[in-house]
């Protein structure tokens, strides 16, 4: 390793504000909805969870890559970001456990990657002014180009992303003669929430984002699932009218993130653009059912409406977000559906909310016995 | 749910004296709970027998105990405050901890009513007991290395054949790790097997099988009322298992951990903690992790207390551990707490770091002649500094800089080693150098491999250091400063190098890399500590400095963030006194913090700088601003660039701080109180006797040598015994007493040798002399004697060593006005402003000077704390010319006499001398006080005095 100069690159902004930095390896441009994320750890899991499609990742932490990628440590099967800004980027890694480094990795999903940019003014930024469309590029020549192209960007409010992420076709995950069956509908969903309910003993059936009720009550499934996803929730009309047909029919329901968001609006509490939303893995959330704290992953710039929420005569909130008073989980009373707002399935972030997965499956299993 | 109401009085142990193993981070954690406690309304008892901390201060708690830790002392308090309905005793260490525990036995908190909160005892013995914790461990399914206890030398025997080679042998119930050992060859067994043995208060050790190289975490925990846990801190240690974590390098975040495996980690601290009971508060959890692709976890071991470690993961993150562990254990749950950084979020979270930090631990190795240097599993350190930065890089540059054993950082200053044996054994044998061999053996072009084969480092911190050495390699193939680019430049400052540094790289002035720095726009600019990575809006002033790219607004304007707002506000700069070490310790730190306070009075805006990690004057809420930055020139003087304050206070922070003295007054930087030209009088040896003879004070004999012919002929002039000493030192260090030319040879040779172009004094010793030492206020007109005391042991023992009394026991009324008399001369002959100490040498009624020391000296605390009076407070005030020393209404009260005892930590180093002399070798000390000389205590420290002299 000998030292390197590095290309010139920055982040513009699309209020005009510039920040500037280093390309990380091969010139490009990107474009997206600029973000941030808390997290000292899961850089990988971050980059390739699909509720981050079309998003510039800003990581606060001050060091990414440092141990690699691994290929078992995927959220989906790509990097789902659509750029990355960090601070200081590991070219070499250390970790025998994994098998490429996370420049090889960006570079095989073509990410275009930015660092040494100063972050902390960047966070301090978008927590004040909010998340706002950029461009990262090698292009520092060219801002006026880039400003134009930026104007293009359509903005995240009222986009519609689950069709981008989702799956074309139904999939079997786990074991196909396991005793409980679990259909999925797949709007960004994460790797792990599938190992969670595999390995709770269920097989799951992930189905595409715009399926029916109908085509996935004919696998006769025991349970139902929405997972979480990127873009505003309301425009998924197809998830929203699934969500009312499984509430209609009492059947078990779990919603996880995007998921939360389908089943308030199946329930008429509207949901709202968040001013930077919530992404870490610190995130305190409280179980008003049983008192207890958690500490959750979040991944999410839509919230549901609380004021809405306390309001609506069948929804009830069982978990709250501490920090900011927001609506972080809901379940429907005298019917078998939950929701929570984070990410119980961790991956990364802490396990405290796993015990939400058992719950689904009890739900599921006393259906079922009955 | 708030507090429980059962609650109204509660009793706090301290950890007493500081020790190796135990320093001042327990003044932070008591000081923060009883501030806790009181807020809450809650009446305060503590008892702690270290009069040179901020906790027994009478401000601190409604009654201060400053008695032994003994359960007498708990049992007289108790009848004292028959109302005390708790006791927490988690905020004084092990100390503290085991002293509970000897009550408990005793049946004492049960005969006076007092429930034990924040711990539970079961909790301690199973963590303590090493056999029940693994049995425990085993029962939740927590890895622990293959382990067993003997209690017997033929039990450690049997279980060394069946674990075979290296093993580790650790003495149950000691603290530090004394009488643990690595034990690689069979030879060696015996010998520490019987150490271990007797250094265990009940015989017994736990033999493991060592995991050498194996990477070592730490996590830091909190736990309520309702079983919430969270983590406030992850920690690696940069060197791995092996290595005592009091004596690691660590590093926050943990730097090589994936999700997965930091998360089951997490699981486990979780899981061990609910295992061991059922208490509120703070708890340390230790780990291993095998460094191949399995990625093992095994647990080391779990402390239910606030400790080293917490003291460091609040500093590093900023979240109050300790103060929030009261709470808790008075019945607030942490989602009823705020986050007391940011004020607006909720205590129940985990905070998150958008910078590293790196801890280095400071040695005195070389006070401990014939000292095991190589590090191990026992502590030997005396203190540690800590570095933050926006990269491991800066965080690392920034710690070595704030060790204060005069390097500026890594490479670049020519003092690095450049031989390869001695570089492949220091990698081997890891010492007080360890953090700068790495960075040798990669300049030496010892492959990184090699490197790592060795010590075990994570090729990922080697990795950053070689590219640190990139760097130094590419701007010194510039040969001048002119071509050196802006990014360059930049790239440079944002990897820690200072300016020093890079002026050696390139062969010019440091003064020319700060001018170019300035010319081309590379600021050092100022970041907060938030707990939350700016998330949110953090309302608490700690700061520390970095060098950031350039933020375009869109109206085109260039500049670089920062968030260090500058008030419009008068404001005084607090000099810290840097790591902990032997001669300047906790006690400046206490001086520090009032000056803080005392400015605060005065309508100053305090601006606090330090960079040690343990201490009260870096916890967020002493000063205005606190700038957690190394005492090293440049930052400072950033820092004075930035904040434009009115003066800089520098005779509170020990040599640290007034070193700095000459440099600030040579940037015309206002220094307040006594003057750099009255401080330098005072520290040359010279114009300093020039001034006594002018004023008809009395001195011992003496000369100044730059080498061993000078100092031969001199003697001759002197007469023997001689005292020979470099100058500008602290402490006594390299001090000695020669009685014959041969041994004046020997030691100058070796003092010139170790401090080459040094100055050495030669003082003519005044054999059986008493010593006494003035400690006194000055306004430059007025001066008032706060305190004479007097040393029970003769002349030649460093004062710092020396038992003393206040007031003096034995001096009659014809010496007690020399030195009055003597003290008031020289305080306004060296136009003193603020404090002064001056030592003295009796010998047949006559009375000399030794030496003086216009500054705060160890021994002010301690006359504080016995008189009851705010000393440094009125000193400051005197300082700032806000008082003069007329001013107050001076009001000592002590019923007999206050006793300083010196402690020592001889026991961290079995093969050292453990004679004393005139260098330092005292960690901490205590109070006591008696009633009359008739005391048994005082009785049998005068007769050791006989045998001083007698020798």
């Amino acid at each position: 390793m000998k030292y390197q100069n590095r290309q010139k690159a920055l982040l513009l902004l699309e209020d005009g504000t510039i920040f500037y930095g280093k390309a990380i390896g091969q010139p490009g441009t990107a474009f997206g909805e600029v973000c941030f994320n808390t997290g000292m750890t899961g850089y990988q899991e971050i980059f390739t969870d699909p509720s981050y499609y079309g998003q510039l990742m800003v990581t606060a932490n001050v060091h990414i890559g440092n141990y690699g990628t691994a290929e078992d440590e995927m959220e989906s099967d790509s990097v789902k970001i659509a750029g990355l800004i960090c601070k200081n980027f590991s070219y070499e890694f250390s970790r025998d456990a994994a098998d490429s480094s996370l420049k090889d990795f960006l570079n095989k999903y073509n990410l275009f990657a930015i660092s040494d940019v100063d972050t902390r003014a960047l966070v301090s930024y978008i927590r004040d002014n909010g998340a706002m469309n950029a461009v990262i590029s090698t292009d520092v020549d060219d801002i006026e180009g880039l400003k134009a192209k930026l104007a293009e960007v359509p903005s995240m409010a009222g986009l519609e992303l689950a069709s981008k992420v989702s799956t074309k076709e139904p999939y079997i995950f786990g074991d196909e003669n396991a005793a409980i069956k679990i259909a999925a509908l797949d709007i960004g969903c994460k790797k792990n929430i599938l190992r969670n309910l595999a390995k709770r003993g269920a097989c799951i059936k992930v189905f595409p984002y715009n399926t029916s009720f109908e085509e996935m009550n004919a696998w006769n499934p025991d349970g139902y699932f929405l997972s979480n996803g990127p873009g505003d929730p309301e425009p998924l009309e197809d998830a929203i009218n699934l969500a009312k047909e499984v509430i209609k029919r009492d059947l078990p329901l779990f919603g996880i993130c995007l998921g939360h968001q389908v089943i308030a609006l199946a329930n008429g509490i509207s949901t709202y653009k968040m001013h930077n939303g919530h992404r870490g893995i610190n995130h305190p959330v409280k179980n008003v059912l049983t008192g207890k704290g958690e500490i959750t992953s979040q991944n999410h710039g839509f919230a549901i409406n609380r004021e809405e929420t306390e309001a609506n005569p069948v929804v009830e909130i069982t978990h709250v977000h501490l920090n900011d008073n927001t609506v972080a989980g809901i379940r429907i009373k005298d019917k078998n559906c939950f929701s929570v707002q984070y990410h119980p399935e961790a991956s990364p972030g802490p396990h405290d909310g796993e015990y939400l997965f058992d719950q689904f499956i009890e739900n599921i299993q006393k259906v079922k016995t009955v | 749910m708030p507090k429980r109401e059962d609650l109204k009085s509660i009793l706090i142990i301290g950890s007493g004296p500081i020790i190796i193993g135990q320093a001042c981070e327990f003044d932070y954690s008591g000081s923060q709970a009883l501030r806790s406690l009181r807020e809450d309304g809650i009446e305060t008892i503590l008892i702690n027998s270290n009069p040179a901390t901020i906790m027994t201060d009478p401000s601190m708690a409604d009654h201060v105990y400053l008695k032994p830790l003994t359960t007498r002392s708990i049992i007289e308090v108790l009848k004292k405050h028959p109302n005390v309905d708790a006791v927490l005793p988690t905020m004084g260490g092990q100390t503290a901890l085991n002293l509970c525990i000897e009550a408990d036995e005793k049946g004492i908190w049960e005969d006076f009513g007092v429930k034990l909160i924040g711990v539970d005892i079961e909790a301690i013995n199973i963590t303590e007991d090493r056999e029940q914790f693994r049995e425990l461990m085993g029962k939740i399914g927590v890895d622990m290395a293959p382990q067993a206890t003997a209690t017997s030398f033929l039990k450690g025997k049997e279980i060394a054949q069946e674990f075979g080679f290296p093993l580790v042998i650790r003495a149950s119930y000691t603290l530090g790790g004394a009488g643990a050992s690595i034990v690689y060859d069979p030879k060696d067994f015996d010998e520490l097997l019987r150490r271990g043995l007797e250094a265990s208060p009940i015989h017994e050790v736990m033999i493991d099988k060592a995991m050498m190289g194996w990477k070592e975490y730490e996590l830091e925990l909190l736990r309520d009322k309702n079983d919430n846990v969270v983590i406030i801190c992850s920690i690696e240690n940069m060197d791995p298992m092996g290595i005592h974590t009091g004596d690691s390098i660590t590093v926050a975040p943990a730097m090589t951990l994936s999700d997965r495996t930091y998360q089951k980690m997490r699981d486990m601290a979780i899981k061990m903690m609910r295992s061991i009971g059922d208490f509120e508060g703070g708890c340390n959890v230790q780990f291993a992790v095998s460094p191949d692709e399995k990625e093992d976890i095994i647990a080391i071991e779990i402390n239910p207390r606030v400790s080293r470690s917490s003291a460091l993961a609040s500093k590093a993150t900023g979240y109050p551990i300790a103060k929030i562990a009261a709470k808790l254990a008075i019945g607030y749950s942490l989602d009823e707490l705020d986050n007391q950084i940011t004020k607006s979020t909720s205590a129940l979270f985990e905070p998150t770091l958008d910078y590293v930090i790196v801890k280095i631990p400071r040695w005195n190795f070389d006070k401990f002649e014939g000292s095991d240097r190589e590090l191990g599993l026992q502590m030997k350190a005396v203190g540690e500094v800590m570095g933050i930065g926006r990269s491991f890089q800066e965080a690392l540059h920034k710690a070595t800089q704030s060790l204060e054993i005069k390097r500026n950082g890594l490479g670049a200053d020519g003092k690095g080693y450049t031989n390869y044996d001695q570089i492949i054994s220091k990698l081997r044998h890891a010492s007080w150098d360890r953090v700068f061999v790495i960075y040798d053996a990669i300049q030496m072009g010892i492959p990184l491999s090699r490197i790592y084969e060795i010590t075990k480092i994570d090729m990922w911190f080697l990795k950053q250091y070689e590219e640190l050495y990139q760097l130094e390699k590419e701007i010194s193939s510039h040969n001048t400063i002119d071509t050196i680019s802006k990014e360059m430049l930049l790239e440079a400052k944002q990897k820690g190098f200072a300016d020093r540094q890079i002026a050696h790289m390139l062969g010019c002035w440091e003064s020319e890399v700060y001018n170019k720095r300035e010319e081309l726009g590379i600021k050092r600019v100022y970041k907060l500590v938030d707990t939350c990575a700016a998330e949110f809006v953090a309302k608490t002033p700690y700061y520390y400095s970095t060098f950031e790219a350039e933020i375009e607004t869109a109206d085109g304007n260039r500049y670089v963030h920062n968030e260090s707002v500058v008030s419009d506000r008068k404001k005084i700069v607090v000099l810290g006194s840097g790591p902990n070490r032997i001669g300047q310790g906790i006690e400046f730190d206490y001086c520090c913090v009032h000056g803080v306070l005392a400015a605060a009075e005065c309508g100053y805006e305090t601006i606090m700088i330090n960079c040690n990690p343990e201490t009260v004057s870096t916890d967020f809420d002493t000063a205005d601003k606190l700038y957690f930055e190394p005492v090293f020139w440049e930052h400072i003087y950033d820092i004075i660039q930035h904040e434009k304050p009115e003066g800089v206070i520098v005779q509170l922070g020990g040599q640290t701080a007034l070193k700095l003295a000459e440099k600030l007054d040579r940037y015309g930087i206002k220094i307040i109180g006594t003057t750099f030209q009255s401080l330098d009088l005072a520290e040359d040896r010279g114009s300093f006797s020039t001034l006594l003879k002018e004023n008809n004070i009395p001195y011992p004999e003496f000369g100044v040598a730059e080498n061993a012919d000078e100092a031969l002929a001199l003697a001759d002039e002197l007469n023997f015994p001689i005292l020979v000493r470099p100058s500008y030192v602290l402490g006594g260090q390299g001090m000695k007493i020669v009685i014959n030319k041969q041994e004046l040879e020997e030691t100058v040779v070796d003092l010139l040798r170790k401090i080459p172009n040094n100055k050495l004094l030669l003082d003519h010793y005044l054999d059986g002399a008493i010593e006494a030492e003035a400690d006194a206020i000055c306004d430059g007109e007025n001066v008032y004697i706060i305190g004479i005391m007097e040393h029970i042991e003769p002349c030649g023992i460093h004062s710092g060593d020396s038992n003393a009394t206040l007031p003096p026991f034995n001096l009659g009324e014809f010496v007690m006005q020399q030195i009055k008399d003597h003290t008031k001369k020289i305080a306004l002959a060296l136009n003193t402003v603020g404090l002064i100490n001056i030592q003295f040498a009796i010998k047949d009624d006559m009375v000399y000077i030794i030496e003086a020391n216009p500054r705060a000296s160890r021994t002010v605390p301690f006359i504080a704390k016995a008189y009851k009076e705010p000393y440094v407070n009125y000193a400051t005030k005197v300082m700032l010319g806000h008082n003069k020393v007329t001013d107050f209404d001076f009001n000592p009260q002590l019923e007999g006499y206050a006793i300083k005892q010196p402690v020592f930590s001889f026991n961290k180093f079995p093969n050292v001398n453990k004679r004393l002399g005139p260098e330092m070798k005292s960690t901490g000390e205590s109070i006591l006080f008696i009633d009359s000389l008739k005391d048994d205590d005082f009785y049998n420290l005068y007769s050791r005095r006989k045998m001083y002299l007698s020798k």
